[in-house]
């Protein structure tokens, strides 16, 4: 019957091609039991926000290599809260330096994993922070 | 010892099954023995498992099939091309990093762009906010060309241009420059990648649908042979193919696949292959697999000159050969102890060098953090020079040629890519399987395979599943792009627009359109519409209209 | 917590992020959907639905892209659902059909779905009919379902839709395998796509003699036949033609079947419901599965096991004291 399963959006903003990265995670994700939306390249972050809506995703998950991170990472949040989706679970990857971790992460993304992070640590980071959120839905009804 | 003592029953015993007794009884390390693409080896090669036929394969370096080398000389006659890959930031930035290369002895220049340049788009289009300069250098008209060249001699050096989608306008731009500044197309030197096949299995900055695309290529082809005739107009690319998770053998067969339909396409818009064939070259991946990564050049080698003499009847010897510049792989590199991924790349520059490259870009250790910094640049080009200066490697051609190992790495190789060649015949060609995914889903397929041979530490990666050292590494600089770069393209682009000549850039693109739906040649419409200073993006939106844009298939 | 109420209010406003929710509700058998439904149920049933299957790689993404495109210029909003298979064995998903249709994404006339299969096979989704339900309360035109689409027929797709297009196209699914996995029995129309290619003419000509002798046939009182239509999606090609022959199909349906048929569907939705209901209180709150088990480890056969459980199930005795909740369980359908 229906059971309540994570559904994540991976989404690649901005014109890099580099996929890889993003449709391996997709393919892991789908391993350990979650729906995977893909978006496809080349995606603005006003598209990535609509397909967040529209798709009712409880994780949106960003990938960039092409070092414009700082640019389109923030706009993604700010279209994703225009379109009150503000709730999902915001993680992102890619070539990201250090600094610019720990500045996204204040600015409002859960966690950003760098190259060479292990995906099953993605897919168990996920399901840590959705079984927290789904706990405390369930003792809030 | 043993042969001392037992003469007698060697001479009857099969030498063969003495090994074999002995092995069976060895203990062995509880690692995978298979290839980094994941090819089951023995543990040991002899004469029983290749069969070395001197004529038919092997013939010596310069002689077909060219399975040892294209030139009879090899690196005693000239070194390889020591080509790194530069660009970033605003066009006069990267002008910089070139007079720097060149002073510190590279011997030609090859130039990265920024995405919105490999995706047709000007620097002040919305989309490309952030991206101006980032990964590459911003090229949005004939303008940002001549900065780009200013004070560089452009009938001297040789250029390469790593971009696909649009590269025949990026070319046309070069081609323009060259004439401002007073040298002849007819003697400029250079490479421009111009692969757009290998954009839609892997690398993904195309710009419009593939038949289109095709078509552009052989109008670069045709004008190129007339006009430009040093520039080698195709740059047929497996790094890419590689680099996006394929197997060597898929980087192999892939490649080669695509290099056919090239060749399948000259020929249908009616030139002769002999004409267009020698200005063909190739572009590999050098992974850190040592031995399969040499075969797989020397088998590159052999089957095109086969496919080119046998299949599509080329006489020019010089159509046989395919020559080949070689990048070390960038997916090699770790993030984790950075100063690692020098010696992983000092390997892999070796294996293409035993391989027999043309030409070489030695990647920089901090690549998976950043665009390299000077220091790192000058380290990963000082490793090309100690292979070629000091490890006496270049001395000999072909040093591993005969090696029973080699040889039958190099046999299997072969047969693998003429297995993926018969599977694209069936689907119709390297269009049809382009637009199926075909190509797509088996490289996306072989990098799960190797993701998680790596996390579950089947294959090992110093650093990352073994040997693992606290996060708190030596800190490395991060070479951070500038903002001002991309204020002053988009600055400088805004100038431009409002001082050309409106009318002319109008009737430059009109005639651009006309030449989409009449098929006069496009490459000779983008020079003169270079000249009259259209931007990329102009040129770039006309094609976008009359061509259409090309849409991802669906391989998840 | 958002209530049902909340919702479906919302949803009625026009709020997209309702719709999207209710919809995960609907997947999720999540207790406050059938009450958010029954708020929104009077403006149920002004929607057409029409169903997009077929074998894999006959271009039905792309197919549904180019009809939302065309209906989009004729001015009707479209609701686009698009079914893809879950793994057996992980119940993950790759929802990837979208990537087809993103032209439309931020089209405020349109609302694209993925939905995961989660176990149904029969080329929907089990929540697939309430999703249209809540699409067509939302108010959309026209609703778009494309199926898993695994090359056999996918039945459940008439449950869900007013009209069934089957998608072919030359080479890799031809006309005899179509016929072959049962799709023409499902078709209201059929497409050969990619009439570019070599093989679609001979295709289509094929698939109308098959639809000829299947409905020209003594027994079969051919009111209507499956018009067989040549498209290119991809090149945007015969959408007219297409819309066409669905046009025709919608006046058929309106000279007398409509009604009846559509009350069929939601019986048969009905029916669902119950049997799912009904199997979910079984084997679980009410404890039949231990039964069973020890009637088997008594040596009875599955036969015998089973008529015994039906018979104390239809006589309303109970397995264990507790667990007598079924009145609750069966009731709420209606």
């Amino acid at each position: 019957m229906g059971e309540r399963r994570i559904r994540v959006l991976v989404g690649k903003p901005g014109l890099d091609g580099h996929d890889r990265g993003a449709k391996t995670v997709a393919s892991v994700l789908r391993d350990h039991g979650m729906e995977i939306v893909y978006t496809g390249l080349h995606k603005t972050p006003e598209a990535i926000a609509e397909i967040a809506v529209q798709e009712d995703v409880d994780v949106v998950g960003l990938s960039i290599l092409s070092g414009a991170h700082m640019e389109l990472f923030p706009r993604v949040r700010e279209a994703l809260g225009a379109r009150g989706m503000e709730h999902v679970l915001l993680v992102g990857g890619g070539i990201i330096p250090k600094d610019d971790i720990a500045a996204l992460e204040a600015a409002g993304f859960s966690k950003l994993f760098g190259p060479g992070t292990n995906t099953d640590d993605i897919a168990n980071y996920i399901k840590a922070e959705m079984q927290k959120r789904w706990t405390k839905e369930g003792a809030d009804a | 010892m043993s042969r001392n003592n037992d003469a007698g029953s060697v001479s009857v015993v099969d030498p063969r099954a003495i090994w074999e007794q002995a092995f069976r009884k060895a203990k062995l390390r509880d690692v995978d023995f298979s290839t980094l693409s994941g090819d089951e080896l023995q543990p040991v090669y002899g004469p029983d498992d290749v069969e070395l036929d001197e004529h038919a394969d092997l013939a010596l370096p310069g002689v077909f099939p060219y399975t040892r080398g294209i030139h009879p000389s090899m690196y005693r006659g000239r070194l390889w091309t020591m080509r790194q890959f530069a660009g970033f930031g605003a066009a006069h930035e990267t002008n910089q990093r070139f007079k720097f290369l060149l002073e510190h002895g590279q011997t030609g220049l090859s130039t990265a762009f920024d995405f919105p340049t490999l995706m047709g788009r000007d620097a002040d289009d919305p989309l490309c906010k952030g991206e101006v300069g980032q990964v590459g250098v911003a090229i949005s008209s004939l303008k940002d060309m001549e900065s780009l060249m200013q004070g560089i001699p452009m009938d001297q050096v040789s250029t390469s241009m790593t971009i696909n989608g649009p590269a025949p306008i990026v070319l046309a731009f070069y081609i323009a420059c060259a004439e401002k500044q007073g040298v002849d197309p007819k003697v400029i030197r250079g490479t421009v990648q111009n692969d757009i096949l290998k954009e839609y299995q892997a690398q993904h900055a195309w710009l419009v649908a593939p038949e289109p695309a095709l078509r552009m290529i052989t109008d670069v082809m045709a004008y190129c042979t007339e006009h430009v005739p040093n520039f080698n107009t195709i740059s047929i690319s497996g790094y890419h193919i590689r680099e996006a998770g394929s197997t060597a053998a898929q980087e192999l067969a892939f490649t080669l696949a695509n290099g056919m339909e090239y060749v399948r396409r000259g020929v249908a818009a009616g030139l002769d292959v002999d004409q267009f064939a020698p200005r063909l070259s190739f572009f590999f991946d050098s992974h850190l697999d040592f031995f399969e990564e040499i075969a797989k050049f020397r088998a590159a080698r052999r089957i095109w000159a086969r496919k080119m003499k046998n299949d599509f009847g080329a006489k020019d010897p010089r159509s046989w050969m395919c020559r080949f510049h070689t990048q070390t792989a960038g997916v090699s590199l770790t993030a984790q102890q950075p100063e690692n991924n020098i010696v992983r790349t000092a390997f892999e520059a070796l294996a293409a060098v035993l391989g027999g490259t043309q030409s070489l870009h030695t990647n920089s250790m901090d690549e998976t953090l950043s665009l390299p910094t000077e220091k790192a640049v000058k380290i990963a080009l000082r490793t090309q020079q100690i292979i070629a200066e000091e490890v006496e490697v270049a001395n000999v051609a072909d040093p591993l040629g005969g090696s029973w190992f080699v040889e039958s790495q190099t046999n299997r190789l072969e047969a693998e890519a003429e297995r993926y060649f018969e599977e694209i015949e069936q689907r119709g060609g390297v269009v049809p399987s382009i637009q199926a995914g075909y190509f797509q889903s088996e490289i996306h397929r072989s990098a799960v395979r190797y993701q998680r041979a790596v996390e579950r530490a089947q294959k090992r990666v110093v650093g990352v599943n073994c040997f693992v050292e606290d996060e708190a590494g030596p800190e490395i600089e991060i070479h951070r792009i500038d903002p001002a770069s991309e204020r002053h393209t988009v600055d400088s682009l805004r100038e431009l627009r409002e001082t050309r000549d409106a009318g002319q850039v109008q009737r430059e693109l009109d005639a651009v359109r006309a030449a989409c739906k009449d098929g006069g040649n496009l490459l000779e419409r983008f020079v003169a519409a270079a000249h009259a200073y259209c931007t990329l993006g102009e040129i770039a939106q006309v094609l976008r209209e009359e061509f259409g844009e090309f849409k991802e298939p669906k391989i998840l | 917590m958002a209530s049902s109420d909340d919702l479906s209010g919302r949803l009625l406003a026009g709020e997209r992020a309702a719709l999207a929710r209710l919809i995960s509700w609907a997947e999720n058998s999540d207790r406050r959907f059938p009450a958010a439904l029954s708020s929104v149920y009077g403006r149920v049933g002004r929607a057409w639905r029409t169903g997009i299957t077929g074998p894999p790689g006959a271009g039905k993404s792309t197919l549904v892209n180019e009809l939302a495109s065309t209906l989009r210029e004729r001015d009707r909003t479209v609701g686009i659902l698009a079914v893809d298979p879950s793994s057996p064995f992980t119940g993950g998903a790759l929802l990837g059909d979208r990537i087809r249709m993103e032209d439309r994404t931020l089209d405020p006339g349109v609302f694209i779905r993925s939905m995961a299969s989660r176990g149904s096979h029969g080329g929907i989704a089990r929540a697939t009919v309430d999703a249209c339900d809540v699409m067509d309360a939302f108010g959309f035109d026209e609703i778009l379902v494309e199926t898993v689409g695994v090359g056999q027929a996918e039945y459940d797709v008439i449950s869900a839709a007013d009209h069934v297009v089957v998608v072919v196209c030359p080479g890799a699914g031809d006309g005899i395998q179509a016929m072959k996995a049962g799709l023409l029995e499902v078709a209201d129309i059929i497409v050969v796509n990619k009439s570019d290619v070599p093989g679609a003419e001979r295709l289509a000509m094929d698939l109308e003699e098959a639809v000829h002798l299947r409905t020209a046939g003594p027994r079969h009182v051919a009111a209507w036949v499956p018009p067989v239509v040549q498209c290119s999606a991809a090149k945007a090609e015969g959408m007219e033609a297409l819309l066409d022959a669905v046009a025709r199909h919608r006046e058929y349906l309106q000279g007398g079947e409509l009604e009846a048929t559509r009350a069929r569907k939601r019986a048969e939705q009905v029916q669902r419901v119950v049997s799912e209901r009904l199997s979910e209180a079984l084997w679980g709150e009410l404890g039949y599965g231990a039964l069973v088990k020890s009637f088997l480890d008594a040596g009875s056969t599955p036969y015998d096991v089973a008529s015994d459980v039906l018979s104390r199930v239809l006589a309303g005795v109970p397995v264990a004291a507790s667990g007598d909740r079924a009145g609750e369980t069966g009731a709420s359908a209606s």
